[in-house]
């Protein structure tokens, strides 16, 4: 962990950004289960491993601030806010669900919070970008955040994007979470040159790596650049190095492309755990607090459950609707 | 990029034929002077051939009244732009993006297709995507197979696209118009080979042509060609031709694929009882082909005769004039066409 000494973050928000990594990597889990049992179907992508990315970065923003995210999104949402109840009816096809059960775990949403998954990999990027510029069209200094993954920096759009935001001075953070696999491709084959950050600086972006483990390092790294951002000067680069725990997706053979020693040297570096030891090792909070935080997440979990679980199925008219604002479709 | 889309066209005072691009520019500005959320991002929208690919964007209309800042020249990343326009949209702004060839599709289609047609949908109706983009399309120029397709059926076939194809000046602006009054994305065709076409006056003040309300170009009562764009003024030449023949031939312009007028389509065909339907696109699984299934699901036993269709013939656009004209539709074909519908 870095020095919070060289960071100013109150005490509140530490340990919002602890619980908030908490409530992430216990909803994954338990989205997991349910999964196997066939609760929750289609496709699903966990993001326990990469906590601190999320949450280090998003604790920089302000609600007129934007977040795109990706196929992998369940961390970003919660990091931004997003109510896990509605998260959850979302993953049971439920009325309440975020978007009515019409998007899943891939497509959520809670644009009252301008924060969206979508799942076509750098799709997002020119999305982000075009936030940026209403932003700065408005006069307002709202930013976005534009989170992609190692694979997503070989896809044409990124770099377009890159560029755009370059040369148009738009308030964009790119950040990239390496979480070393593009499905079962290794970044150390796909990535050319080695490293997403440098190619920033083709496009004159400042650029850094950084570590993903650490939220406070990535914390401090977005501030950085969300401060650049707010004050008109462009779009920055982050890599956050990191690790996904799961494989792509459920039900991915993850052995085949990684060896369970790799998996298990990652999980030494927890981010979660390394983040609780360091509250308690500099007297933020003591173990009670954490014990406490954990309780209250388990609790939103099981009401998340139960919420999703009564929950009515979405009415069959709405599979037709919300094609347009108007009924044509 | 052809030179005879440099001519920069005024429009004089008393003479309000306009041209099918002067109609197109002046539904634009004088939606952007109505709407500050509205602006534009495109390749060469400035000052390239006095403003825009096809000089619809004029400098002293665009550039100088609006400034930079609404009128954007972009790189040439269309992925990004548009993509960042559906964005911009959701966000609370009307960008005007454009796809300077609609054969360009396959470099932005994600963005338009995955992103600006589904948001909404997917999102449980939680965002609106007032986004409108203009896609120069067409044959008849020699610009060959990358530069002379009608793709309208491609973005027709994606839900949550409104798709718009005027045949003329009027209706250019009428439709172009209600585009950039529109809360949803739509993908505004433009035929190259009309931007320079009169007919009609064009009022100067605004109006709106509403989308899904289909024009009945020429009425008749001896068969019904529904013809889009460029395929409209082929149709009605083949009206002429067959008038002389004591034929009556009703011409339908639906204006807009999305959403499609079927009850004046329907009207029709239940009335002549034979259906053509001119289509410059390619025939297989193209706007054509839904016209023609509407129909035998709708008015078959109204129907005398086969449907028939004139279409471009399933071959990329070759480059040589006579070979380009042998595979587009043409007067000849129409006219065969109808009569094919007709007792012998």
């Amino acid at each position: 962990m870095i020095s919070l000494e060289t960071i100013d973050i109150p005490r509140e928000k530490l340990l919002d950004m602890y619980r908030r990594m908490q409530l992430i990597r216990r909803f994954e889990y338990t989205v997991k289960d349910l999964f196997a049992r066939a609760v929750i179907i289609g496709a699903l992508h966990l993001y326990a491993g990469e906590e601190a990315v999320a949450v280090g970065a998003i604790s920089n923003l302000r609600p007129n601030d934007y977040v795109m995210s990706t196929h992998r999104g369940h961390g970003h949402l919660i990091a931004r806010g997003a109510d896990v109840n509605g998260m959850m009816a979302e993953l049971y096809g439920k009325e309440d669900g975020l978007c009515k059960g019409k998007g899943g775990s891939m497509h959520m949403a809670d644009m009252k919070l301008h924060v969206f998954a979508q799942p076509i990999v750098a799709g997002g990027m020119p999305l982000a970008v075009g936030a940026a510029l209403a932003s700065k069209m408005s006069r307002t200094d709202g930013v976005a955040l534009a989170f992609f993954g190692d694979g997503a920096s070989n896809q044409g759009s990124t770099h377009e994007s890159m560029n755009l935001a370059s040369i148009w001075k738009l308030p964009v953070v790119f950040i990239c979470e390496n979480n070393q696999y593009a499905e079962s491709t290794a970044a150390s084959y796909a990535v050319a040159g080695g490293s997403v950050a440098k190619r920033g600086m083709s496009y004159s972006i400042p650029s850094e790596a950084v570590d993903g483990m650490d939220v406070l390092a990535v914390y401090k790294a977005v501030s950085k650049a969300v401060g650049r951002a707010r004050s008109g000067e462009g779009p920055s680069l982050l890599e956050c190095i990191t690790y996904r725990y799961e494989g792509h997706e459920e039900g991915d053979p993850w052995e085949t492309y990684r060896t369970k020693q790799e998996v298990e040297e990652w999980k030494k570096r927890d981010p979660i755990t390394n983040f609780g030891q360091y509250l308690v090792k500099t007297k933020i909070a003591n173990e009670k607090d954490l014990e406490s935080i954990r309780t209250d997440v388990e609790k939103a979990i099981s009401n998340a459950i139960s919420y999703a679980e009564k929950s009515p199925l979405t009415d069959m008219k709405e599979a037709t609707k919300d094609v347009f604002t108007d009924s044509y479709n | 990029m052809s030179s005879q889309t440099a001519t920069i066209e005024r429009v004089e005072k008393q003479d309000r034929e306009l041209t099918y691009r002067q109609a197109i520019g002046e539904a634009l500005a004088q939606e952007m002077a109505r709407n500050p959320k509205i602006f534009i991002m495109g390749e060469d929208v400035r000052i390239f051939y006095g403003g825009g690919p096809f000089a619809v964007t004029q400098k002293e209309r665009f550039l100088d009244k609006f400034g930079p800042e609404r009128i954007r020249d972009t790189p040439i990343s269309e992925s990004a732009f548009i993509g960042a326009g559906v964005m911009a949209a959701v966000a609370g702004f009307h960008p005007v993006t454009e796809l300077m060839f609609s054969d360009f599709f396959g470099v932005c289609m994600d963005q338009i297709a995955n992103q600006g047609a589904k948001l909404r949908y997917m999102f449980g109706g939680q965002s609106k995507v007032p986004l409108t983009i203009r896609i120069a399309y067409g044959a008849g120029m020699s610009f060959g197979a990358t530069h002379s397709q009608t793709l309208y059926s491609i973005f027709a076939h994606i839900p949550g696209i409104k798709v718009v194809a005027p045949s003329t000046p009027y209706d250019a602006k009428g439709l172009l118009t209600a585009a950039l009054r529109e809360e949803n994305i739509v993908a505004f065709f433009e035929h190259k080979a009309l931007y320079g076409t009169k007919g009609g006056i064009v009022p100067e003040e605004q109006y709106v042509i509403p989308l899904g309300k289909g024009d009945v170009k020429r009425a008749g009562k001896d068969a019904t060609v529904v013809a889009t764009g460029k395929m409209v003024h082929l149709a009605l030449q083949a009206a002429d031709q067959l008038e002389k023949d004591g034929i009556s031939v009703e011409v339908i312009d639906p204006r807009s694929l999305v959403p499609l007028d079927k009850a004046t389509i329907l009207q029709s065909v239940k009335r002549t009882t034979r259906l053509v339907i001119v289509d410059e696109d390619h025939s297989r699984c193209g706007f054509s082909a839904e016209v023609a299934a509407i129909a035998a699901d709708e008015a078959f036993g109204m129907l005398d005769a086969p449907i028939k269709r004139v279409t471009t013939y399933d071959v990329p656009l070759p480059y040589a004039k006579h070979l380009e004209e042998a595979v587009l539709p043409s007067v000849q074909r129409v006219t065969d066409a109808v009569r094919q519908t007709l007792p012998s």
